[in-house]
């Protein structure tokens, strides 16, 4: 039951100076003690409805200017800060051009006033499966670079969802940035969302795909889906059987039929049954890849 | 919890507010400092009855913890008008009949704000994709949205009763 939702639970708050003592102070206490945020659009929330167990105390990362950038480069890629907002990717002119299905599905994340202060990096760790920019992350082969207080880690983005709500992360672990491979020549990527009424809708089914092609075939594809499964997933077999195979409507129809019988969404929800998922998962990926091969 | 000491500048007015750490940004204008334009509607994010801009930038004040706006400046509805003359964007909510129940329309016009000021010029499109964090539960978005055209039309010195929709 939801007991008082408009008002908070008692907790302190702190803002650390640095990134480091962030981390010092995550090795003294689980989330029973600490619980940490960015924008704060997803804790507060959850707070209110007591949804998670409260902690002692909230740190706010936000002002640690380490964690707040777009970094693109050619040759190395692009690495986007923990505390970027959503708003910041959605108008990042590198991102719209050269990794334009991030750029999408962050427009898609919600209202503006809610883009202004959550960050891509918080919708991730969020961890739900109809995530917006999870889908284009996963499409574009990013990888999370987790931090502790002794050590660093890449994971891959497909790596980094655990199950509804969690991620691998450990209780000492935080993300760092998020980096995506430098932008390969002929390639493209679109994310699709299928929403009742738009951005404010969670995601009945968000698909994202990239691909690189070149003399009408397909070199290298990948595949993410959202709300299709109980995380955001990619789609392998899809991927296997476009790598190499000719640019054609048949491979294009084939691949979301292959990619429709990957996905595992629920079989009832209120949103959207399992079928129709499975149905609308093979629509836009049919669609996508239709898109991107122009 | 023990008392945190904060400063905004709330409409343009410095302020001193001892505050909880766990009392939002909604709750401290509209109880603390009584600026009653801050409404709390779903509490959630979704309707926008909370909205202020916060340092130039649209927020829902129901989400932020007050102390996270320490140092900063905030702008709610009430810092719009100059006196007794309502800023164009109120004005044409009251002749364009942008509101029934009236719930929703300081955060409308907060969201119309953030829009105008970006693009002055914005399409119908432009105008639903700039509310969709808006929730009227009267339904009475045609006329919000008319409200909007005119207040456009209006700041760009274009406006005449009756000219829009």
């Amino acid at each position: 039951m939801v007991v008082f939702y408009r008002r908070m639970p008692r907790f302190e708050y702190l803002k650390p100076d640095s990134f480091q003592d962030v981390l010092n102070l995550l090795q003294d206490g689980g989330p029973e003690r600490y619980r940490v945020f960015a924008g704060g659009t997803d804790l507060m929330d959850q707070l209110k409805q007591r949804k998670i167990e409260v902690p002692e105390t909230v740190i706010d990362l936000k002002g640690l200017a380490e964690l707040e950038f777009i970094d693109f480069d050619n040759s190395s890629g692009l690495r986007i800060g923990a505390l970027t907002t959503v708003t910041d990717v959605a108008k990042s002119p590198e991102i719209e051009q050269h990794y334009p299905a991030l750029a999408q599905g962050a427009r898609e994340i919600a209202s503006i006033q809610i883009q202004n202060r959550a960050t891509i990096t918080g919708n991730i760790c969020n961890a739900v499966s109809s995530a917006d920019s999870a889908p284009p992350l996963l499409a574009l082969g990013a990888e999370v670079v987790c931090a502790s207080g002794q050590s660093e880690r890449r994971i891959k983005i497909e790596d980094f969802f655990a199950g509804p709500g969690k991620t691998v992360l450990q209780a000492d672990e935080l993300v760092k940035e998020i980096t995506l491979p430098p932008p390969v020549e002929g390639s493209d990527s679109v994310y699709l969302k299928l929403a009742p009424r738009g951005r404010m809708d969670l995601a009945w089914i968000g698909v994202a795909v990239w691909a690189s092609i070149s003399d009408g075939k397909f070199n290298d594809v990948r595949i993410g889906l959202g709300a299709a499964a109980p995380t955001p997933i990619r789609t392998p077999k899809a991927e296997e059987f476009l790598r190499g195979a000719d640019v054609t409507a048949e491979n294009i129809e084939a691949a979301g039929a292959i990619a429709s019988s990957e996905a595992n969404p629920r079989e009832n929800s209120f949103r959207a049954g399992g079928e129709y998922r499975h149905m609308m998962v093979e629509v836009l990926v049919k669609r996508a890849l239709t898109q991107i091969a122009g | 919890m023990e008392k945190i000491t904060c400063n905004f500048t709330v409409n343009g007015k410095a302020e001193e507010v001892s505050l909880n750490p766990n009392r939002t940004l909604l709750h401290m204008l509209r109880e603390d400092l009584l600026f009653h334009g801050v409404r709390e509607g779903c509490s959630h994010g979704e309707c926008g009855s909370c909205n202020v801009i916060l340092d130039g930038k649209l927020v829902n004040a129901c989400l932020i913890l007050a102390v996270e706006a320490d140092g900063m400046e905030i702008l709610t509805v009430e810092g719009m008008a100059e006196g007794e003359d309502l800023h164009p964007i109120q004005q044409a909510f009251v002749d364009e009949s942008g509101m029934q129940c009236g719930a929703c329309t300081t955060g409308m016009i907060l969201s119309t704000k953030n829009l105008l000021d970006a693009n002055p010029d914005p399409s119908r499109e432009e105008i639903k994709d700039a509310l969709a964090g808006n929730f009227c539960r009267c339904t009475g978005y045609a006329k919000i949205f008319e409200s909007v055209e005119a207040a456009a039309e209006t700041m760009k010195g274009r406006y005449e009763k009756g000219s829009v929709a």
